[in-house]
C-alpha cells in the first residue's frame, strides 16, 4: 500500500466551542474527508472561506490534534509520536507572508531553523552552505541573508518562506494559500517557482487556494470542499470542464474571468443565501439548502463520494 | 504598419521623436536596469528604532537631561568636599554659624578663614539646618530615588515577565486562574497596601550593617519589596496580552510545523518580540517608581535618615519654607527633572519601538 | 446642453505623501475623465497608486499626504481646492465610496439602521420616518431581505458579502453620481463576490450612476468595466477600453500582466511572469517605472520617462517601443496646457 505518498482516510476535525457556562458544542472543522497525494503530485484543495480546507492542511501536520481518521505518510501512520521525524518529510507554507516571518529574525536564521530543530548540520560553515543553497533555489541573492524579513517585498518573503519549507528536504509541502496575498504578476513567479521545484526535486504538494484559475493550472487533481465535507474530486481539467455537483458548477461560475468576450457571453448560476455556520448544520447534504437541485433525500442522508468514471468522484443524490 | 524595427525611420515620425538619437533605441543591458534598482539600506530593527529615536526632540532632551543627572551624582561625591552627613567645620573646629546658608553663602568662620588665604569650595545649594552641605545631599537623595526607581523597576520586571509569560503561554485554565489572582491585588487599594507595607516590613527584616542590603538600610530594601508586590500586576498582565497576540502569529504556527519545541519557540520567536514592548514599559516604570518613592520619603516611611532622598529633603524643607524656600526648590525641581525627563525617554522608546501602542 | 464637458475629469494629479524617509510621490501626473453610466476600472499592483487616486478625489487621503498638483474637476468646478466643509458636502451626496473591508468600514458599535440613516439625514432633508422608509428602500435595492429586521441588527451580526451590501446601500443611499469602489469584492469568497458584482451592475442600470472600480484583479475588470486605466508606478502606463486592453495591449506591463494569469482554457503552458520586485516609491527610477523588470527596456526607456501616446481612438499607452515601432501617434495633450493656453 504504499504506492501513495501521502493518504488521509476519513479524517474528522472537531474543535469545541463553548456554549454554555459549561458545556461545549462540537465545531465540525472537516468532517469525515478522505483523499490521497502520489509523490510529485499536486492535489489543489478548492472551497470557499471557513470549508475546512486550512484545518485539513494543518491536520496531516498535525499542528491540530486530529478527532478521527488515519494520515498515513510513506506507509506510515502519522502520530504523536513520530510527528517530529516525519516534519523533516512533510512541511508547510502560509498564506500571509508578513506574519509567518519572525520579524525579529534575519533571513539566515528563519530558513536555518529547521535546520536547527533537526541537526542537520555538523558545523557553522555546512549550515551557511545549505542555507546559501537554499537561498538560490528559491532565486534569493546570497547578500540577503544578513537582512531581516521586513526589508523585502511580499513575493521575496514568500520565496523566503518556501525555502524555510524546503530546507529539511520534504518529500511532501502543504501551501496553505500561498499567491493569494500576492500580486499578480508576483504570483506567477511564484507559481512558476513551485512548478520547477516540483520538476527538480520531485516534491509533492496539497495546494490549497480559493483561486480557481491558478488552481487548475498547478494541480493534476483537484477536490472541492464545502463546509467540511468533500464534495467532488477529479483530475482538474475534468473537473473545470464538466463540473458535476451543483456546488462545484455555482463555484466555477462565479469565477471572475479574465477575458472580456468570454465574461459577456458567460451565465452565472448564483448561490442564493450564505454559507450555513458549521455549528448549525444543516441535516444531510450540507449544501442542501442553497441548492437548487435539493430533494427530499437530501435532507435524510449525506451523499457519499461515488466514482462517476475516470476517478471522477461526486458527493450528491441527484446528479 | 511595419513593426520592423528601423531606427532611422520610426522615430523620425514625431517631432519629439527627432531629439532622440537611434541608439536610444537599442535595447538596455541588464546592468544598466539594474542600476535603477536600488534595494534601501540595511536596517535592523534596532538601527530604525534608534533612528527614529533620534529624531525625537523631546526625548534627546530627555536622554540629555539624563546623562548630565548620571554624570553629575557619579563626578560630584568627588569634587565636592563635604559628605552627605558631614557637619561643617573649619581647620577642625565645628562651623555653628554655617546654619541654613543661602547658595553661594559662606558662614563667618569660613570667611575668616578665606581672608587667612585658606580655600573653601562654595556651597552651591547653602547648607541645612543642621549645618550640612546641601548641594551634596540633594546630589544623594538623587542617587537614592534613582536607585530606589531602577532596582524597583527591575524587581517588578522580573515578577511580570515570569508571571505573565507563563499565564500567556500556558494559557486556558491556568491562564483564568493566575488572571484572577491579578485581578484581586489590582483590586487592593495601592496607596493604602503601600503605607501599611512599608510601615510593617522594616521592623521584620534585619542584614548584617555591613552588606549591602545593611547599607541600604531596612527601610530601603522594604521599599523595593513594596514595589515588587504591588506593581507587578501591572506588567504581567501586559507581557501576557502581549504573548497572546504573538501567539496568534503565523510563525509560530510556523515554528511548530518545522517541529520547533515550546522552549525554542518561546526563546527564538515570542520573547525577542516582547522586547520592545517590556523595554518601553520598564522606562516608563521607573518614574512612577520614583514618584512613590519620594512620597513615601515625603511622609516619613522612606529611606532612613541621615541618608537623604529627594522626598525626605523636600520634607525636611517643609518646616522653613517661609524663610529659606530653595531648600524645597531644590529636590522639587531634581524629582521633575528626573521624572519629565525619564517620561519622554519612555514615550520616545515607545514611538520608537512599538509604533502599534502610540495613542 | 450641460455646461460641462465631463462629469469629473481629473487632469494631470499629482499626489505626495511626506514619511519618515522623505517623500513619496504616489501619483504622478494622473488623468482621466468619466462620463455619466460608465464604469472605469483602475488596475494595477500594489504601490501603483490606484486607491490613492480614488482618494485624492475623495480627498481622504491620511495625514501625511496632499494633493500637490493638478486640478479635479466635478461638473467643471475644481474640487480639489475645496476646503474640508465643502467636501464634507460632496462626499456622500455627489460621490460616494466603498472599501474593500465591510468589517471595519462600519462601525461596530451602531446598528446598521443607525449608520444607515445618519448617512440619510446628513445629506438629505428626510427626516425621522421618511428617513427610515429610505434605509429600507436602499436595503430592499441591494438585495437584503426582511430590511426592516437588519436596520436593528449590529454589524457582526450580518455576514461579509450582507456587509458589503449594507456599505453599497450607505454609499447609494444619497444617490451619488459617482460610486468609488475600492477593492470591494477582494476580502469576499468568489460566490459573494459574483453576486456583489452583479448588484453593482444591476444598481448602476437603475440608477445610472458612474462607477470608478478600483482592482487588482484582472477577472473583475474583465466583467466589469467599459473603459480600463492600467496604473504602474504611480503614472498611466495604458488606457483604452476593455477589449483593446485585453486583446490589444500595447505596454509592457499590460502583456505581462496579461501572461502572468493562468489561462481560462485550461491549458498547462508555464507562464510568464513579470520578473523582479514591485517598484520602490521612494526609490523610483529616473525614466519609465516599469524599466526595471521590462524585459524589452531600451536606453531611452532608462532616461526618459515616456509619454501617453495615441494608439487609436480607443486607446492610449505611454511606452516607448510604441514609438520604436512606428505605432504611436502624437502625445495626448494635457488638459492643464490646454486650458492655460486657451485663457
Amino acid at each position: 500500500m504504499a504506492e501513495h505518498l501521502l493518504e488521509v482516510e476519513h479524517l474528522k476535525q472537531y474543535f469545541p466551542v463553548r456554549d454554555g457556562w459549561f458545556s461545549t458544542k462540537p465545531l465540525k472543522a472537516v468532517d469525515d474527508v478522505s483523499f490521497s497525494i502520489d509523490p510529485g503530485e499536486t492535489l489543489g484543495l478548492v472551497g470557499e472561506s471557513g470549508c475546512g480546507k486550512t484545518t485539513v492542511g494543518r491536520s496531516i501536520l498535525r499542528l491540530y490534534e486530529p478527532t478521527d481518521g488515519v494520515v498515513r505518510f510513506d506507509g506510515e501512520e502519522v502520530t504523536a509520536r513520530n510527528i517530529h521525524a516525519l516534519r523533516r518529510k512533510m512541511q508547510m507554507v502560509f498564506q500571509d507572508p508578513y506574519s509567518s516571518l519572525n520579524p525579529r529574525m534575519t533571513v539566515e536564521d528563519i530558513i536555518g531553523e529547521p535546520l536547527d530543530v533537526h541537526h542537520m548540520y555538523s558545523g557553522r560553515a555546512e549550515r551557511r552552505e545549505r542555507i546559501l543553497e537554499l537561498m538560490s533555489i528559491v532565486g534569493l541573492n546570497a547578500e540577503h541573508a544578513t537582512r531581516y524579513a521586513h526589508e523585502f517585498s511580499g513575493g521575496q518573503r514568500q520565496r523566503i518562506g518556501i525555502a524555510r519549507a524546503l530546507a529539511v528536504n520534504p518529500k511532501f509541502i502543504v501551501c496553505d494559500e500561498p499567491v493569494s496575498a500576492l500580486d499578480v504578476s508576483i504570483q506567477a513567479q511564484v507559481i512558476n517557482m513551485f512548478e520547477e521545484l516540483q520538476e527538480k526535486l520531485g516534491v509533492a504538494y496539497l495546494f490549497i487556494a480559493h483561486d480557481l484559475l491558478v488552481v487548475r493550472h498547478i494541480s493534476k487533481n483537484i477536490a472541492v470542499m464545502y463546509l467540511g465535507h468533500m464534495v467532488e474530486t477529479a483530475e482538474a481539467n475534468e473537473l473545470m470542464d464538466h463540473p458535476i455537483h451543483p456546488y462545484t458548477e455555482s463555484l466555477l461560475s462565479a469565477v471572475p474571468i479574465p477575458d472580456p468576450k468570454i465574461a459577456r457571453q458567460k451565465k452565472r448560476i448564483m448561490l442564493e443565501g450564505n454559507v450555513p455556520s458549521p455549528l448549525n448544520m444543516p441535516t444531510g447534504c450540507p449544501f442542501r439548502t442553497r441548492c437548487n437541485y435539493s430533494t427530499d433525500k437530501c435532507a435524510e442522508a449525506c451523499p457519499e463520494l461515488t466514482d462517476r468514471g475516470n476517478g471522477h468522484k461526486v458527493a450528491c443524490w441527484n446528479r | 504598419m511595419d513593426n520592423q524595427y528601423n531606427p532611422n525611420e520610426a522615430p523620425a515620425k514625431h517631432m519629439f521623436s527627432m531629439q532622440l538619437d537611434p541608439q536610444m533605441f537599442e535595447k538596455a543591458t541588464d546592468e544598466e536596469k539594474q542600476q535603477q534598482e536600488v534595494m534601501s539600506e540595511s536596517t535592523t530593527f534596532f538601527r530604525d528604532g534608534m533612528r527614529r529615536l533620534r529624531k525625537n526632540k523631546l526625548s534627546m532632551f530627555g536622554i540629555i537631561v539624563l546623562f548630565a543627572i548620571l554624570i553629575g551624582i557619579t563626578a560630584a561625591p568627588h569634587i565636592v568636599p563635604y559628605g552627605y552627613e558631614e557637619i561643617l567645620s573649619v581647620e577642625g573646629r565645628r562651623d555653628k554659624g554655617a546654619k541654613n546658608l543661602k547658595p553661594f553663602e559662606y558662614s563667618k568662620m569660613e570667611q575668616q578663614y578665606i581672608a587667612k588665604g585658606g580655600e573653601r569650595f562654595p556651597h552651591i545649594f547653602g547648607t541645612d539646618e543642621q549645618c550640612r552641605d546641601y548641594f551634596i545631599r540633594v546630589i544623594y537623595g538623587t542617587r537614592v530615588s534613582l536607585t530606589v526607581g531602577f532596582f524597583a523597576s527591575i524587581i517588578v520586571l522580573i515578577i511580570g515577565m515570569l508571571y505573565g509569560s507563563i499565564s500567556g503561554y500556558i494559557g486556558g485554565r491556568v491562564d483564568m486562574i493566575m488572571m484572577r489572582i491579578v485581578d484581586v491585588i489590582y483590586s487592593l487599594p495601592d496607596m493604602l497596601m503601600v503605607i501599611l507595607l512599608s510601615v510593617v516590613l522594616p521592623s521584620l527584616i534585619s542584614f548584617p550593617p555591613d552588606s549591602f542590603f545593611g547599607k541600604m538600610g531596612p527601610n530601603m530594601v522594604s521599599l523595593f519589596i513594596v514595589f515588587g508586590l504591588l506593581y507587578w500586576v501591572g506588567m504581567a498582565r501586559l507581557i501576557r496580552g502581549q504573548i497572546l497576540s504573538i501567539k496568534e502569529n503565523d510563525y509560530i504556527l510556523a515554528a511548530q510545523s518545522t517541529g520547533a519545541s515550546a522552549g525554542r519557540i518561546i526563546r527564538r520567536h515570542i520573547i525577542p518580540n516582547c522586547l520592545s514592548v517590556i523595554i518601553v514599559s520598564t522606562a516608563l516604570q521607573i518614574p512612577s517608581a520614583i514618584f512613590t518613592e519620594s512620597y513615601l520619603s515625603f511622609i516619613g516611611l522612606g529611606v532612613q535618615a541621615p541618608m537623604p532622598s529627594l522626598g525626605s529633603l523636600a520634607n525636611a524643607a517643609r518646616g522653613g519654607i517661609n524663610t529659606y524656600p530653595f531648600k524645597l526648590v531644590y529636590p522639587s525641581i531634581m524629582i521633575c527633572l528626573i521624572v519629565l525627563s525619564l517620561n519622554l525617554l519612555g514615550d520616545g522608546l515607545r514611538d520608537a519601538f512599538d509604533p502599534k501602542l502610540r495613542r | 446642453m450641460k455646461e460641462y464637458e465631463h462629469l469629473l475629469s481629473v487632469q494631470d494629479l499629482h499626489t505626495t505623501f511626506t514619511t519618515d524617509n522623505g517623500e513619496v510621490h504616489a501619483v504622478n501626473g494622473v488623468s482621466f475623465d468619466l462620463d455619466e453610466h460608465k464604469v472605469l476600472g483602475i488596475v494595477g499592483e500594489s504601490g501603483s497608486g490606484k486607491s490613492v487616486t480614488a482618494y485624492s478625489v475623495m480627498q481622504i487621503l491620511a495625514e501625511n499626504g496632499r494633493i500637490s498638483g493638478g486640478r479635479i474637476l466635478y461638473k467643471g468646478e475644481d474640487i480639489s481646492k475645496w476646503n474640508e466643509k465643502k467636501m464634507s458636502g460632496f462626499r456622500g451626496k455627489n460621490c460616494s465610496i466603498i472599501f474593500q473591508d465591510p468589517m471595519t468600514s462600519l462601525n461596530p458599535v451602531f446598528t446598521v439602521g443607525n449608520q444607515l440613516m445618519e448617512a440619510i439625514t446628513l445629506h438629505t432633508d428626510k427626516r425621522g420616518a421618511a428617513a427610515k422608509a429610505r434605509a429600507v428602500e436602499m436595503l430592499e435595492l441591494v438585495g437584503i431581505n426582511e430590511p426592516e429586521k437588519r436596520l436593528k441588527q449590529y454589524p457582526f451580526e450580518l455576514s461579509g458579502g450582507m456587509r458589503q451590501r449594507v456599505m453599497i446601500a450607505m454609499a447609494l443611499a444619497c444617490e451619488p453620481d459617482i460610486l468609488i469602489a475600492d477593492e470591494p469584492t477582494t476580502a469576499l469568497d468568489v460566490t459573494i463576490q459574483a453576486q456583489i458584482l452583479e448588484l453593482m451592475l444591476d444598481i448602476q442600470k437603475k440608477l445610472g450612476m458612474a462607477i470608478i472600480m478600483v482592482t487588482h484583479d484582472l477577472g473583475v475588470i474583465a466583467e466589469m468595466c467599459d473603459e480600463i486605466i492600467v496604473m504602474y508606478g504611480g503614472r498611466v502606463c495604458e488606457r483604452g477600453t476593455a477589449d483593446e486592453i485585453f486583446y490589444n495591449p500595447k505596454h509592457e506591463y499590460t502583456k505581462g500582466l496579461l501572461h502572468s494569469i493562468p489561462s481560462v482554457s485550461g491549458s498547462k503552458e508555464k507562464l510568464q511572469p513579470i520578473e523582479g520586485t514591485p517598484i520602490n516609491m521612494l526609490n523610483m527610477p529616473k525614466g519609465c517605472a516599469f524599466c526595471p523588470r521590462c524585459k524589452e527596456a531600451m536606453k531611452v526607456c532608462l532616461e526618459m520617462v515616456p509619454e501617453e501616446r495615441i494608439i487609436n481612438n480607443d486607446h492610449t499607452a505611454a511606452c516607448w517601443i510604441n514609438v520604436r515601432d512606428g505605432i504611436a501617434g502624437d502625445p495626448v495633450v494635457k488638459k492643464e496646457e490646454e486650458v492655460t493656453s486657451n485663457g
